[in-house]
Order: structure tokens, then C-alpha cells, then sequence
């Protein structure tokens, strides 16, 4: 159980896809107008990933290398139809707010990565929680910067009034100009973070031996 | 005059990178060089103008006809898989001067968002034939374009001195949105 509980904190922290691999750029730029786009585009990406990843996995020892890539995209975009039906049928709203991004899912450089670096290769659990949590990361990321861009560019959050009327709204943050401008400054925190957590890892490795030489001495 | 429009649109208003967001992820991972910034988007006008003509032709005859129009994603990303394979082989025995100048981008073109949402458009505004060739083409052109100046752009960064944190992508992703902002003038332009 431990195993995947640390492939969970991999994929939402440690390997998320967008801010730290910064893979699946389109869709992240696209969707993250308001939350309930960035959180609805996250489920279908999460629910495609975890179907193919499965599939893959159970498939790796018959697909001939040579032609992986394309097996790997007609597996895909099967189940990107399917979740596409399915969101027709039961989101119709989030459907048409998502508009072109849906069929796009099957283009999304995030599962054709994992299929190609971990299903291809892992038995089927593994693989299964390694879309799963890949998916959770990539619809984490989408959350943050749909939540900045909502709160700053409309003063709302969910649709909720968070800022008071009287606040100006910044429109500019649900322009696409905005998504750029949004998207680099989280993934800077983001760097600035692993830089410093970096920096205390050498100087407490750096400290070690050293009282080490201290204790033997 | 139609097909003009659509051109126009197509190129500047509507920009594919900076009003749509399809073919992001070439943008900004090949735009670091004006000269392979320019070969990607040739080699990706030439796989969008071929593919808008033969995804055009695969729904109007074969899906439609068998009212299987919702496999389109499948069917349209076989196509260009297939396709961008074929212009590989193809550009490599006839025309090799070609392929050793775009060669390398082909393979990236498959993942492209923008050559199937080119195609996915064209069925969704129901444009004839000459049109789905000529939005295909001009929104690769568009494609073109904003990589091209986009790659200038980026030469200059390089050389900057950012804070740390900033080096590297989130420079490179402010940039655009600076970009982004200047492209959106156009978007006030409406034609009646």
C-alpha cells in the first residue's frame, strides 16, 4: 500500500505533469477560465488516463514496438470518444464550455507519455494508480491556476462572489494573455520552492560529515 | 472574397497559439532557434494543408455516408498519423533536399494539436473543400508566424539576467503573454 501512496505524492507533487514536467501545455492554457472548466477538464483527462494506462499495460507484450506509437493512439483516442459521448450525454454545459479541448485529450502529450514510460512497461495495478495519480496532479495544477484566474480576472470562485463588488476586475487574467502570464509566475513559485528545498538538502548533507569529523575528533 | 476572410481570420484574429492555445507545446518547446522555429512551421503548413484536404475528404465519404461521423477523432488522427508517415517517405525518396531540411520536425507533427483541431473545425463550421485547404493552410500559417517571431523574441531572453526562479520556462511563458496581448488587438476586428 505504501508503494502507491508514494506514487500518489509523485505524480500530484514531486512529477506533476504540468508544473514540473511541463507537459499538456495546450489544455492547461485553454481551460483554466474558471475552475469548473479547469476541474471538469481535469476528470476527463484523469478518467482517459487511467482507462488507457490500464488497457496499455494489459496489452504491452502484444503490441509490436514498431508500431506502438499508433497502437497507443487508437487505444487512446477510443476512450477519448467514449469519455466525449459520455460528456454530451450527462455535462452537456461543461461539454460546450470544454468545446474542442475533449477530442483533443487524444493529442495530450501527458498520456502518451505515461503510456509510453510506465503502462508500456508496469503490470496493470501499477499502472492503473500511476494514471490515476498523474491525472489527480494534472487536474491539481489546472485547479490553482483556474482558481487564479477566476478570483483575480472575475472576483468570483465556483461561480461564488469571493472579492467585494467594489473590486476591480482584471479581465486581462481570463484573456488567453492572462493564462501565459498566470502559468509562468505559478510554475516560477514552483521552481523557487524546489530550489530552496534543494538548498537545505545539500546544506544538511554538507553538515552531516562535518559532525561526523567533529564527533570523531 | 469569402475564402479571403477566412484567411485573414484564420492568420490573425484568431490565432492558433495565441487566441486558441493548439500547438502549444511545439511553441514553446521548438521555439528556441529563428531557423528551426521556421522549419517546424513550414513542415507543419505543409502536414495541416495535406491533412485539411484529406480528413475533408474521409468525412464527407466515408464517414458520412456510413453515419459513423462520431469516430471522427479516431478516424482524423489515424489519417495524419498515417499521412505524416507518408509525407516522411515520400519527401525522403523524391524530394531529399526536403526531408534533411524538415525531416526531424515530421515525427513531432502527429502530436500536434493544431493539425487535428484544424480538422476537427473545419467538419464543426462545415466548410466546402476549397475552404477546409485554405483554413488549414492559413491557420498553419498563423502557426508559422507566431513561432517564427516568437523565436526572436526568445534569442533576446537568453541573454538576459532573470532571477533564478524565473529562468528558463516561466521567462519564456511571460514572454508570450506579453506576445499574447499584442496579437489581441486584433481581436476587435469583426467583419460584417
Amino acid at each position: 500500500m505504501n508503494k502507491y501512496l508514494k506514487q500518489l505524492k509523485e505524480g500530484v507533487l514531486d512529477q506533476n505533469p504540468v508544473l514540473v514536467q511541463l507537459l499538456g501545455m495546450c489544455p492547461t492554457l485553454a481551460t483554466t477560465t474558471s475552475v469548473k472548466n479547469a476541474f471538469g477538464m481535469g476528470m476527463a483527462a484523469t478518467a482517459v488516463l487511467i482507462c488507457s494506462n490500464i488497457f496499455i499495460s494489459l496489452l504491452r507484450k502484444f503490441i509490436p514496438k514498431q508500431v506502438r506509437i499508433a497502437a497507443y493512439i487508437v487505444i487512446i483516442s477510443g476512450f477519448v470518444t467514449a469519455v466525449e459521448l459520455l460528456m454530451k450525454a450527462y455535462v452537456f454545459s461543461l461539454y460546450q464550455s470544454l468545446g474542442l479541448f475533449i477530442p483533443l485529450i487524444v493529442v495530450n502529450c501527458i498520456i502518451l507519455a505515461r503510456a509510453e514510460a510506465f503502462a508500456s512497461k508496469n503490470p496493470v495495478l501499477p499502472s492503473a494508480m500511476d494514471g490515476l495519480s498523474m491525472g489527480l496532479g494534472f487536474t491539481f495544477a489546472l485547479c490553482i491556476l483556474g482558481s487564479i484566474r477566476e478570483i483575480l480576472g472575475s472576483g468570483k470562485w465556483m461561480g461564488l462572489q469571493v472579492l467585494p463588488d467594489s473590486y476591480p476586475k482584471m479581465v486581462i487574467f481570463v484573456l488567453p494573455a492572462g493564462a501565459f502570464l498566470t502559468l509562468g509566475f505559478v510554475i516560477a513559485a514552483v521552481q523557487k520552492i524546489r530550489n530552496t528545498v534543494e538548498e537545505r538538502a545539500r546544506k544538511k548533507a554538507a553538515q552531516k560529515p562535518a559532525e561526523q569529523e567533529e564527533n570523531a575528533a | 472574397m469569402k475564402i479571403l476572410l477566412l484567411m485573414f481570420t484564420a492568420i490573425l484574429v484568431e490565432n492558433f497559439i495565441f487566441s486558441k492555445f493548439y500547438g502549444c507545446c511545439p511553441f514553446l518547446g521548438v521555439s528556441e532557434k529563428p531557423d528551426t522555429a521556421l522549419g517546424m512551421g513550414m513542415a507543419v503548413t505543409f502536414v495541416m494543408t495535406v491533412s485539411g484536404a484529406a480528413t475533408w475528404l474521409v468525412y464527407r465519404f466515408i464517414l458520412s455516408p456510413l453515419h459513423l461521423e462520431y469516430l471522427k477523432t479516431v478516424a482524423f488522427i489515424l489519417v495524419i498519423a498515417a499521412l505524416v508517415q507518408f509525407i516522411e517517405m515520400f519527401l525522403r525518396r523524391f524530394i531529399p533536399a526536403l526531408y534533411t531540411a524538415l525531416g526531424i520536425y515530421l515525427p513531432l507533427i502527429t502530436t500536434n494539436c493544431a493539425v487535428l483541431s484544424a480538422a476537427l473545425l473545419a467538419v464543426q463550421n462545415s466548410y466546402s473543400f476549397g475552404e477546409a485547404v485554405a483554413f488549414g493552410f492559413s491557420a498553419a500559417l498563423g502557426f508559422t508566424l507566431a513561432i517564427t517571431v516568437f523565436a526572436g523574441v526568445r534569442a533576446r531572453i537568453q541573454a538576459s539576467e532573470a532571477p533564478r526562479a524565473f529562468q528558463g520556462f516561466p521567462l519564456t511563458l511571460i514572454a508570450a503573454g506579453l506576445l499574447a496581448m499584442a496579437f489581441s488587438c486584433f481581436s476587435g476586428i469583426s467583419f460584417g
